[in-house]
C-alpha cells in the first residue's frame, strides 16, 4: 500500500484551528517574508487518517516480536508515558523557579541515585542528550581529569576493533587519536595487544561489557589493571548493560565512567530514531567535570547546580537540562521495578538470549561463540551457507522480516 | 512479573533445553569476585496505581503557573491530534529506520519533515534533525568550517545576541576540534554593524546570526549576510522555525541567502516539558551536504518500480565512516520530528502564520501595559518578535520572586547573563497568554512597583 504524501492532499484551504490574531503585524516591511512556505493544507480528519496510515506501515514492539540485537528493543509500559505526560509536567518552563519544580527535581534527584547505585557509581549527570552525547561528555571528562594533572601527552583512546562506530566517532570528535585493538577468537579482547598498545599517550580505552560480540569479557580486571598502571582510564559504553543489571556493575568491573542509554536499559522510547538519552555515571575521582546542570538535595529542597557551583565541569551539553521527559519515563519505569524487578528483566533477557541460541544451534546454525554463553544477544555466522548457497546474512534478516 | 510473559513452567522448560539448572547459571562466566546479590539502596518495586498517586503529587507540587518566559522554550499551543497521534505504539516503540522496509511510516514522515523544513527556512535540504536548538548549532558550527573550502580558518564569529546557553554548548562541543568562537559586540540589542570593520579583510570560516536574537529582537539580516559572504565567510543562521512564517527565511537573507540555517523545532508542537526532549532542525544548499551531520531521508523507487523512503548519503555517519564521520551523533529525535509535522499539517501556513501573529501583538500589548508603570522601560528600540528586554529600576530578582507568589513567572533575569546591562528581565507572551493573563501580570508589577515606591518614601 503506498500512502501519498501530505502534500498530495487535496488542499481544502485548513483546518478549524484558529487562534485569534491581527491581519498584520506592526513589523517593518524589510523583516518579513515575501513568499509562502509550501506547507499542507489539508482538514484535522486527513492529517488523523494520514498519520494514523503511516503509523500502520512500521514495524514496532507494540506490533511485533523485535530480536533486534544491540538495540535492547523492550516493551515500553504504558504509564510511562501517561505519567510523564501529566499536563504539570509537560507545562514546566526549563528555567522555573525551585518553588515551581520541586516535584520534578525530586523525581531527577532519585533518578541519579538509583542509576548511581545500579552502575556502582559515585555521581551520575543525566543531562547527555543521547548515547553519543554520553559518550562525548565521557571522553571529555576523560580529557579533563589529565588536564587537570597536567597530564598533557595523552591524546589516545583505545578501541576494540568489534566496538559500536560512535565510539571512535566520538573520540575523534574530542580531538583524540583512536587506536584499534583486535579481539581473540572466543570473542574476548587480545591481551597481549592491549599491553603494546598503552603507554603514556593512553587517555582511556572505550570498553562494552558484554561486548558488541554479545559475551561477557572474562578479563576485565585484567584489563583494568593494565589501563590503570599505564595511566589510563576506562570507560563504559552503556549499550549492553541490560544483560548485567543487578548482576555486576561497571564501578564494580574498575570502569571510571559509564555512559548509560536510558532508551535501552531503562525502557524509554525508541521513538523511531530518538529521542535518547544518554546519562553518565563517574567514579569519586571525575565527579568535579561531570556535565552541569545537576540536582542537589539542600536543607530548603532540591535544585540545579550549575556553572558556579561546579567550576571544573565539563560545561553545558544542552540548551537545558537533557531530555527530562526522558529521564522521567526511565525514573518511573525504574520505580515500577524496584531493585529485584531490574535485576529480573536482566536475567529474563538473558535467558530468552541463550535459549535462542541454542534452539538456533540445534537447527544447524553455526553460533560464533559456541563455547560461550550468550548475554542478553548473540551472534549466528552463516559463513558456511554463503559460500555453499550464495544466500548472506542480509538475505536471512530481510526473509525473518518478511 | 512486571512486564515479563515468562511462566514458571517456561522457565524450567527453557532452563531445562539450555541445560542450566538455575538462573544464576546464565551468568556464570562473570568472576565470582565481581558479581552482586543486588542492587545496593534501591527502592522496592511499586504498582502502577502506586507510582500514578506518587506522580501526580509532584506533578501537583510543580503547579501550573502562568509562564511569560521563553529564551528558548515557548509555550504554545499544541493540538490534541499532534500527541495522540505521536504517541500510537506503532510510532513511539519503532527502532531508528536503519531497515528501509520496517520503518515506510517513520521515513516518509521524516522526509514530509525535511520538506516542511526546506520550505520553512529558504534552503534546500533539510537533515533528520540533531538533539535540540544549541547543539544544532554547535553542528553547525563543525560543518561550517568543514564546508568553507574558500577560507582554512578554525574562527567562527559569534554575536552576543546569540543565546547564551547555545554559544556555552558550541564551546564545550567545539573546542575539542581547536574552533574558536569570537564574540561580536552589540549595540541596542542587535549585532553591531559598525563592529564588523574590525574583522574585515580577517580569514574566518563563518559568521553567525540568530533570529530572532537571544532578545527577541530582530537583526539586520541583509546586511550582516551581505557583508560575511564578501569576506568569503558562510552565514549560519540560527532562527525560531514559527518566527519564519512571518519573517524572511534565511535562504532569502541578503543577496545569496544564508549557507546553513539550525535552531530549536520545540516552538512546532513540542511541550516544554523542562527543556527536553526538544530536536535541533538543520537545513543547508545543496552544495555543502556532504559536510552536514545526521540523517536525510531520501524517496527513491524499489525493484518493482514502487516508490518508497530510505536512509540516504550515510557515507557521511559513523556507523560507515567511523573515526572519519561528520559527527558522533546516531540518533535523531525521531518523535518530536513525527509531531512537529503533525503540528505543521495541522496548521499550514495561515495557522502558523496566525499563531506568531498572535504572539507578536500579545508581546507587544505586555510590553506597552508594563512600561506604563513608572521605573519599567524598554531596554532597546529595535523591533522585536515575541519577547523583549525591560529595564526595571531595581534589581530585577526581587521582582521576580514577588510575581511568583502569585503565581506568575514574570520573565528571565538577564543580570547574570548581561551584567552589562543592568537589572534587565526578558519577557514573552506567546498565543496562549490571554488578555486575562496580560492583565493579571501587569497588576502583579504595578502592586509589587507601588508597594516598593510606599516602603521607599514611606
Amino acid at each position: 500500500m503506498v500512502e501519498p504524501l501530505i502534500f498530495e492532499y487535496h488542499a481544502n484551504g485548513g483546518r478549524s484551528f484558529t487562534v485569534k490574531a491581527p491581519e498584520a503585524s506592526n513589523l517593518p516591511e524589510q523583516f518579513l517574508r515575501k513568499s509562502k512556505p509550501a506547507l499542507p493544507s489539508v482538514s484535522e480528519l486527513q492529517v488523523v487518517r494520514h498519520y494514523t496510515r503511516l503509523s500502520q506501515l512500521n514495524f514496532s514492539i507494540d506490533t511485533h516480536f523485535y530480536p533486534l540485537g544491540s538495540c535492547t528493543m523492550k516493551y515500553n509500559p504504558k504509564a510511562c508515558n501517561s505519567l510523564a505526560m501529566l499536563p504539570e509536567l509537560l507545562s514546566r518552563h526549563p528555567l522555573a523557579p525551585d518553588q515551581f519544580s520541586q516535584g520534578t527535581l525530586e523525581c531527577l534527584y532519585e533518578l541519579q541515585e538509583m542509576l548511581q547505585q545500579a552502575t556502582g557509581m559515585s555521581g551520575v549527570s543525566l543531562t547527555p542528550m543521547a548515547g553519543a552525547q554520553g559518550e562525548l561528555a565521557g571522553v571529555a571528562m576523560i580529557q579533563a581529569y589529565h588536564k587537570a594533572r597536567n597530564d598533557h601527552e595523552r591524546n589516545e583512546i583505545i578501541v576494540p576493533d568489534a566496538a559500536h562506530g560512535t565510539n571512535p566517532a566520538t573520540a575523534t570528535m574530542c580531538g583524540c587519536k583512536v587506536v584499534e585493538i583486535p579481539t581473540c577468537a572466543d570473542g574476548d579482547l587480545d591481551i597481549n595487544a592491549l599491553k603494546a598498545a598503552v603507554g603514556p599517550k593512553t587517555a582511556g580505552i572505550m570498553l562494552t561489557n558484554p561486548s558488541t560480540l554479545g559475551v561477557f569479557e572474562r578479563q576485565i580486571e585484567e584489563i583494568a589493571a593494565i589501563v590503570h598502571a599505564a595511566g589510563g582510564l576506562l570507560y563504559y559504553d552503556g549499550a549492553n548493560l541490560n544483560a548485567i543489571l543487578g548482576r555486576t556493575s561497571p564501578g564494580a568491573m574498575g570502569f571510571d565512567v559509564v555512559h548509560l542509554n536510558l532508551h535501552k536499559t531503562f525502557s524509554t522510547p525508541h521513538g523511531g530514531g530518538g529521542p535518547g538519552s544518554g546519562a553518565v555515571g563517574v567514579s569519586e575521582r571525575l565527579r568535579p567535570y561531570l556535565p552541569i546542570p545537576l540536582v542537589i538535595k539542600t536543607a530548603s529542597g532540591y535544585s540545579w547546580a550549575a556553572e558556579k557551583d561546579c567550576p571544573d565541569s565539563i560545561g553545558r551539553l544542552s540548551a537545558f537540562m537533557g531530555n527530562v521527559g526522558v529521564l522521567l519515563r526511565a525514573y518511573i519505569y525504574m520505580r515500577m521495578l524496584g531493585g529485584e524487578g531490574m535485576r529480573r528483566v536482566s536475567e529474563y533477557a538473558v535467558l530468552n538470549a541463550n535459549y535462542i541460541m541454542v534452539c538456533l544451534d540445534a537447527a544447524g546454525f553455526t553460533i560464533a561463540f559456541a563455547e560461550r554463553r550468550a548475554s542478553h544477544e548473540f551472534i549466528i555466522s552463516v559463513k558456511q551457507i554463503t559460500r555453499e548457497t550464495g544466500i548472506s546474512a542480509m538475505d536471512f534478516a530481510k526473509a525473518i522480516l518478511d | 512479573m512486571p512486564f515479563i510473559p515468562h511462566t514458571s513452567d517456561d522457565l524450567s522448560a527453557m532452563l531445562k533445553r539450555i541445560g542450566a539448572d538455575t538462573l544464576d547459571d546464565l551468568f556464570d562466566e562473570i568472576p565470582a569476585n565481581l558479581t552482586m546479590q543486588s542492587i545496593q539502596g534501591a527502592p522496592e518495586g511499586m504498582s502502577e496505581s502506586e507510582i500514578s498517586s506518587l506522580m501526580h503529587e509532584r506533578a501537583d507540587t510543580d503547579g501550573r503557573p502562568v509562564c511569560f518566559m521563553g529564551a528558548g522554550a515557548y509555550d504554545h499551543f499544541v493540538p490534541a491530534a499532534v500527541w495522540q497521534l505521536t504517541t500510537r505504539g506503532e510510532f513511539y516503540s519503532a527502532y531508528t529506520p536503519y531497515q528501509a522496509e520496517a520503518s515506510q511510516g517513520t521515513l516518509q514522515v521524516i522526509y514530509e519533515y525535511q520538506t516542511m523544513m526546506a520550505s520553512l527556512t529558504g534552503l534546500d535540504i533539510s537533515n533528520a534533525s540533531l538533539y535540540d536548538g544549541a547543539t544544532a548549532f554547535a553542528e553547525a558550527c563543525l560543518m561550517a568550517v568543514r564546508a568553507n573550502r574558500k577560507s582554512k580558518s578554525r574562527k567562527i564569529l559569534v554575536p552576543r545576541t546569540v543565546h547564551p546557553y547555545y554559544r556555552e554548548v558550541a564551546f564545550n562541543i567545539v573546542r575539542g576540534q581547536n574552533i574558536e568562537l569570537v564574540d561580536l559586540p552589540m549595540l541596542d540589542g542587535v549585532t553591531d554593524i559598525a563592529a564588523l570593520a574590525e574583522h574585515a579583510g580577517q580569514d574566518f570560516a563563518a559568521v553567525v546570526i540568530q533570529q530572532p536574537n537571544f532578545f527577541g529582537s530582530l537583526e539586520q539580516v541583509d546586511a550582516l549576510t551581505n557583508w560575511a559572504h564578501a569576506e568569503a565567510a558562510l552565514v549560519i543562521a540560527v532562527a525560531n522555525p514559527l518566527a519564519l512564517s512571518l519573517l524572511t527565511p534565511p535562504g532569502e537573507w541578503g543577496e545569496a541567502g544564508a549557507d546553513v540555517a539550525c535552531g530549536e523545532g520545540q516552538p512546532l508542537g513540542v511541550p516544554m516539558s523542562s527543556g527536553g526532549p526538544f530536536y535541533g532542525y538543520m537545513v543547508c544548499r545543496k552544495n555543502i551536504v556532504r559536510q552536514m551531520p545526521g540523517r536525510i531521508v531520501g524517496r527513491t523507487v524499489d525493484v518493482d518500480g514502487k516508490p518508497g523512503f530510505t536512509l540516504t548519503l550515510q557515507a557521511r555517519e559513523q556507523h560507515i565512516r567511523r573515526s572519519r564521520a561528520t559527527s558522533n551523533i546516531c540518533t535523531n529525535q525521531g518523535l518530536m520530528v513525527t509531531a512537529s509535522t503533525i503540528y505543521m499539517a495541522l496548521l499550514g501556513n495561515e495557522g502558523l502564520r496566525r499563531v506568531a501573529l498572535a504572539s507578536h501583538e500579545n508581546t507587544r500589548q505586555l510590553i506597552e501595559d508594563l512600561c506604563a508603570i513608572q521605573g519599567i522601560s524598554r531596554a532597546f528600540t529595535s523591533p522585536v518578535f515575541h519577547e523583549a528586554v525591560l529595564l526595571l529600576d531595581r534589581p530585577v530578582a526581587p521582582v521576580l520572586d514577588a510575581l511568583a507568589a502569585t503565581g506568575i513567572l514574570g520573565g528571565v533575569d538577564l543580570s547574570e547573563f548581561y551584567p552589562e546591562l543592568g537589572n534587565a528581565l526578558l519577557v514573552c507572551a506567546t498565543e496562549t497568554r490571554t488578555p486575562k493573563h496580560i492583565g493579571q501580570y501587569v497588576a502583579a508589577m504595578k502592586a509589587v512597583f507601588t508597594i516598593e515606591e510606599v516602603r521607599q518614601h514611606g
